[in-house]
């Protein structure tokens, strides 16, 4: 199953407008557990204590 | 008085009296009709060239120890109280915190915010602070401030000698709309803090937070609480309601009464240093720019604490397109 990262709902069950494009991710993607964020001036390091290191996506737009 | 003639009145009075703006003009200005805020915010800009002049100074700002924090401010989704997003995740490391000084100097910043999620220091935080501050002083040559929440005299001490040359703790809002966004800690205990960073010379950053529900009384009344405490840098805060805190179904500020806002800011605090600070780029979208013609003069670049800024070369490029020099802006206390 795979889960929001942005409210950690599965997938199917969030229309995917929780995470604003200025927001880092929240939850893992594969077991949907709250995922350590570290966010630094220009970057961000998010990783799951089961999963390995989810990967910044993209810049922030806006 | 029509709204020119009011307008012209307090040009005279912050530019050629230099005279502070009384409570009853300030508010006269913020009942301007909404589509007098553009003429508002040209004076405001107006103000701030003649009192502070063409640069700005641009922050890189840290969370060094991010959530778990035992307060409940109640837009936050840092405190422990709530059911937030946020992780606790432990103290940043020497070395981590000087990596992270060293992104914000290849942006051109001057300045470098520590910032903790904490109701207060304790000696070890302190201590780890003032080793980080030598550590990026020595590797980066940036000013550091730091934000640590309450302070005690003897800490505010050390961290003066210890060469932090400007600490941030925000008033957020008046003293009687406080208690409704906080209740464990006061009003009260913040004043306090920031006048003990006065006392053992350091310069005060102490910002706002608008958007949670206060009325334009409130907004006034927070102002003159501000000049109360006679900060050198106001970060300008919008409200980004975060999931999960007690404000987090609140609506944003309309783009056009956060410009209204920014130049009271400038009229109202005409010598501050005005930091563009979180909640901007969702507040204002498109319009950011006319914020820094409204009397900003400073902004954070890059990443806030828990959610992330537009791309810092966006600002750069923003500045360079006004003519706006990047520069260091500092106040002789
Ligand atoms: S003291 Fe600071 S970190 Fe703690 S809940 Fe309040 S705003 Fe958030
Ligand atoms: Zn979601
Ligand atoms: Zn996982």
């Amino acid at each position: 199953m795979a889960y929001c990262d942005g409210c950690g709902a599965p997938l199917e069950d969030c229309d995917g407008t929780c995470r604003g494009e200025l927001d880092p991710p929240r939850f893992c993607r594969e077991c949907g557990r709250k995922l350590d964020v570290q966010v630094t001036p220009t970057g961000y390091r998010a990783g799951c204590r089961r999963h390995p290191p989810v990967a910044p996506t993209g810049e922030p737009k806006l | 008085m029509t709204t020119r003639a009011m307008l012209a009145a307090a040009g005279a009075a912050l530019i050629d009296e230099q005279r502070d703006l009384g409570e009853a003009e300030l508010r006269g200005l913020a009942a301007l009709p909404v589509d007098s805020v553009p003429a508002l915010a040209s004076l405001a800009h107006e103000v701030r060239l003649a009192r502070c002049g063409p640069e700005v100074e641009i922050e890189g700002i840290l969370s060094a120890k991010t959530g778990g924090c035992p307060e409940d401010c109640h837009f936050c989704s840092q405190s422990s109280k709530f059911e937030s997003v946020v992780r606790p995740t432990p103290y940043l490391n020497i070395r981590e915190i000087v990596k992270a000084a060293q992104e914000t100097a290849e942006l051109g910043a001057s300045e470098f915010c520590i910032v903790m999620a904490l109701r207060g220091p304790d000696d070890r935080v302190i201590d780890n602070v003032i080793e980080a501050t030598a550590a990026v002083r020595r590797e980066t040559g940036l000013n550091v401030a730091a934000s640590l929440g309450i302070l005690d005299r003897d800490q505010a001490k050390r961290l003066a000698e210890g060469g932090v040359h400007r600490y941030n703790h925000n008033l957020e809002t008046a003293r009687s709309f406080f208690p409704r966004i906080v209740t464990t800690h006061t009003w009260e205990e913040r004043f306090d803090t920031c006048a003990l960073v006065r006392e053992v010379g350091m310069e005060l950053c102490c910002g706002a937070l608008l958007g949670m529900g206060e009325s334009d009384d409130q907004r006034i009344e927070l102002l003159l609480q501000l000049r109360d405490v006679t900060p050198a840098e106001v970060p300008l805060n919008f409200l980004n309601p975060r999931p999960g805190t007690p404000l987090g179904a609140r609506p944003l500020v309309e783009p056009i009464e956060a410009l209204r806002w920014i130049a009271l800011f400038r009229l109202a605090l005409p010598e501050v240093i005005l930091r563009y600070a979180g909640g901007r780029e969702v507040t204002l979208r498109e319009l950011q720019a006319l914020g820094m013609t409204a009397g900003i003069n400073a902004l954070i670049v890059g990443n806030y604490l828990t959610t992330l800024g537009r791309r810092p070369e966006q600002d750069i490029q923003m500045l360079a397109d006004l003519k706006m020099p990047i520069g260091v802006l500092s106040k002789v206390i």
